[in-house]
C-alpha cells in the first residue's frame, strides 16, 4: 500500500492530507477538513496539473516581452513542452490582453496577460 | 497649464494610489495622481503569477491583468495623472492646506491640495539589513529587482541561484528562475517557519525540488567580480549564527526576498508618527494619519500579502478625504484605542470610533494551531485551525456590532487557544 502526504493548497487552512492507495487501486484521503481537499489530494495524486506562467518576446512594443499564462490547469508534465514553446516564438507589438499567442498546446492555448504598444523604432527596446 | 489647487493629490500610482484616485474622482474630488516611473501600475505590472483579485474581482487573475482592469477602470473615470514626475518635498501649511513640490518633465511645479492620499509602496530590505556580510560582487539582487529584468525586460540575472528569505516574492521567484531554466540551488529562511504562503511553498518550491533551509541564515558572500558561493549556516533560538554548522553553497546570484518595509521618509520630514510594528504610520479608521488631512494606502500603510485588500484600503482613503473635505477636517471624535493582545504583532488601523463599520488587518506574532481569534468588547469570535505571520488576518466589524461596545475605552484583539 502507497502512502503519500500532501499539503491541501486550496484554502489557506492548510490542511495535511494522507493519501493512502488501497490494494484494490481506489484512493483514501485523510486529514481533509472539507470535501474540497479530498477532490484536490486525488487529483494531485492521479493528474496533477498548473496554470503555466511565463514571458514571450515581443519586438517593436514599448517592453521587449509579454507575460503569458495557459488558458486552464495543464498537466504537470506537459510545463517543459510549453516553456519550450513559448521560449522559441517571437511576437510583434502590438499585443492585446487575451489574444491567443500558442494555439493548441497539450490541449490548452497560451494567452498575453499584459498589453504591448506599438511604438516608433527610435524608441525600440533592443534585448 | 496645468490646475494648480486640487482637493486631493495622490502619491504613486500602484493599486493603492490608482484605487484611491478613482474613487476619489467619483466621489467628485478634484484629484491628480502622480507617479515617478514613465509607466502607471507599480508592482503588479511585473507579477506575471496568478492569484491577484480573487476578492475584489471573484477572478483568478495574474498580476498584469489585475492592473490593467483598474487602468480601464481609470480611463472610463477619467482620472488626471503625471508620470515621470517626482515628488520633492511635501509641506504641511495648514491642516487643510498642504503644498507638493513636484519635478515634472515640464518643469517643477507646487500643487495645493487640502488632502493627500499617500499610497508610495514598500521598499525591499538590503543585504546590509540581515547581515550578510562579505563581498560586494556582482549577482546580488533583490528579488523585485529580479522579476523586473526576467518579467519585464526578459533578462535572467543569473545560472545558479540562491534565494535569501522565504516571503512570497521569493517563493515566487524562485518558481520562475525554475521554469525558465536556472537552477535554484537553496531557499534560506532565518526562522522556523516559511515566510510566505504555504501554498506558494507547495507551488512553487515543492514542484520544482527546491531545497528549503528553515532556521538557517546566509552569513557571508564570497565573490571577487561574481558571486562564486554563499556561507550558510544553522542559527540558534535567538537567531545567532552556529559556527560550528557552516556550510558552503556554490552559486552566481544571491536573491534577497527578505521583507518590505514602508516608504514613509516623505511624510516622516513633516512630523508623521510610525508604528514600529508595522513600521507604517499610526492610523485612524480612515487611514488618515497624526497629519490632518494626510491618508496612506497599500504597503506604504501595512505589508499586505493580497493586492484586493490594498485596493480596499485605497479606496477607503478617497473616502476618508472625501470625509475630511466634508466636514473641514475629520471631527474629533471619542477615539477608542485598538490594543494587541495575546499574539498579535500588529493591527491597523490604531484608532476607531465605534461609529462606522470598520476593517482591522492583523498578524500575528508565530504561528499557532486550533486558535480563536477574538475582540472580547464586541463579543466578536472567529474559530480558526492555523494561524500564521505570512496570512494576514483581515475582521470586518459592523457598526451595529461596535455599538454594543460604546462604552468600552479601547478595543483589543488576540489569539486564543481554543479549548
Amino acid at each position: 500500500m502507497n502512502e503519500e502526504d500532501l499539503i491541501c493548497i486550496i484554502c489557506p487552512t492548510s490542511c495535511t492530507l494522507r493519501v493512502c492507495k488501497e490494494l484494490s487501486g481506489s484512493l483514501r484521503v485523510e486529514g481533509a477538513l472539507c470535501p474540497k481537499g479530498v477532490e484536490y489530494a486525488i487529483r494531485e495524486v492521479n493528474d496533477p496539473r498548473r496554470v503555466v506562467i511565463s514571458v514571450v518576446k515581443v519586438v517593436g512594443g514599448d517592453l521587449p516581452t509579454v507575460s503569458v499564462k495557459t488558458s486552464k490547469p495543464v498537466p504537470k508534465k506537459c510545463i517543459p513542452e510549453i516553456m519550450k514553446a513559448t521560449a522559441s516564438i517571437e511576437l510583434k507589438a502590438p499585443v492585446e490582453i487575451g489574444q491567443v499567442v500558442i494555439r493548441d498546446i497539450c490541449g490548452v492555448d497560451v494567452i498575453a496577460t499584459r498589453r504591448v504598444k506599438k511604438v516608433n523604432s527610435i524608441y525600440l527596446f533592443k534585448l | 497649464m496645468l490646475e494648480l489647487n486640487y482637493d486631493g493629490i495622490v502619491i504613486g500610482a500602484g493599486p493603492a494610489g490608482i484605487a484611491a484616485a478613482i474613487r476619489a474622482k467619483e466621489l467628485g474630488l478634484k484629484v491628480v495622481l502622480i507617479e515617478n516611473r514613465d509607466l502607471l501600475g507599480g508592482i503588479p505590472l511585473q507579477c506575471v503569477h496568478p492569484g491577484f483579485g480573487l476578492h475584489y474581482f471573484r477572478e483568478d487573475l495574474t498580476g498584469t491583468e489585475f492592473i490593467y482592469r483598474l487602468f480601464d477602470k481609470m480611463d472610463k473615470v477619467g482620472v488626471e495623472y503625471l508620470l515621470k514626475s517626482h515628488v520633492h518635498s511635501i509641506e504641511f501649511i495648514a491642516h487643510n492646506e498642504k503644498i507638493v513640490n513636484v519635478i515634472t518633465p515640464k518643469g517643477v511645479l507646487s500643487l495645493k491640495a487640502k488632502t493627500l492620499i499617500y499610497t508610495a509602496g514598500a521598499r525591499e530590505r538590503h543585504m546590509f539589513e540581515i547581515n550578510i556580510a562579505g563581498d560586494r560582487p556582482a549577482g546580488i539582487y533583490t528579488a523585485g529587482e529580479a522579476q523586473i529584468l526576467m518579467d519585464m525586460y526578459g533578462i535572467i540575472p543569473g545560472k545558479e541561484i540562491v534565494i535569501v528569505g522565504s516571503g512570497d516574492i521569493g517563493l515566487i521567484m524562485a518558481r520562475r528562475f525554475a521554469l525558465e531554466g536556472a537552477k535554484v540551488k537553496a531557499v534560506i529562511e532565518l526562522m522556523y517557519y516559511p515566510g510566505g504562503l504555504i501554498r506558494n511553498v507547495v507551488q512553487c518550491l515543492q514542484d520544482y525540488n527546491i531545497p528549503l533551509y528553515l532556521s538557517h541564515a546566509v552569513t557571508r558572500v564570497v565573490g571577487k567580480k561574481r558571486v562564486e558561493k554563499v556561507v550558510v549556516a544553522k542559527v540558534d533560538e535567538k537567531l545567532r549564527p552556529i559556527k560550528e554548522t557552516e556550510f558552503e553553497i556554490p552559486c552566481d546570484t544571491v536573491v534577497l526576498a527578505a521583507g518590505l518595509i514602508p516608504n514613509l521618509d516623505m511624510l516622516e520630514k513633516i512630523g508623521l508618527l510610525a508604528d514600529p510594528y508595522t513600521r507604517g504610520p499610526i492610523v485612524n479608521e480612515f487611514l488618515e494619519t497624526n497629519i490632518p488631512g494626510v491618508f496612506v494606502a497599500g504597503n506604504a500603510l501595512v505589508i499586505n500579502d493580497l493586492v484586493d485588500y490594498v485596493v480596499e484600503q485605497g479606496e477607503l482613503a478617497a473616502e476618508g478625504a472625501r470625509y475630511f473635505l466634508e466636514n473641514d477636517g475629520i471631527p474629533t471624535m471619542d477615539w477608542k484605542p485598538v490594543v494587541k493582545g495575546r499574539n498579535i504583532r500588529f493591527v491597523v488601523p490604531h484608532y476607531v470610533s465605534g461609529r462606522r463599520d470598520v476593517t482591522f488587518y492583523a498578524r500575528v506574532q508565530y504561528p499557532e494551531k486550533n486558535v480563536i481569534v477574538t475582540i472580547p468588547e464586541v463579543g466578536w469570535r472567529m474559530k480558526m485551525f492555523n494561524v500564521r505571520p505570512a496570512e494576514m488576518v483581515r475582521v470586518k466589524l459592523s457598526k451595529r456590532l461596535l455599538d454594543g461596545a460604546s462604552s468600552a475605552e479601547k478595543i483589543s484583539i488576540e489569539v486564543a487557544p481554543s479549548e
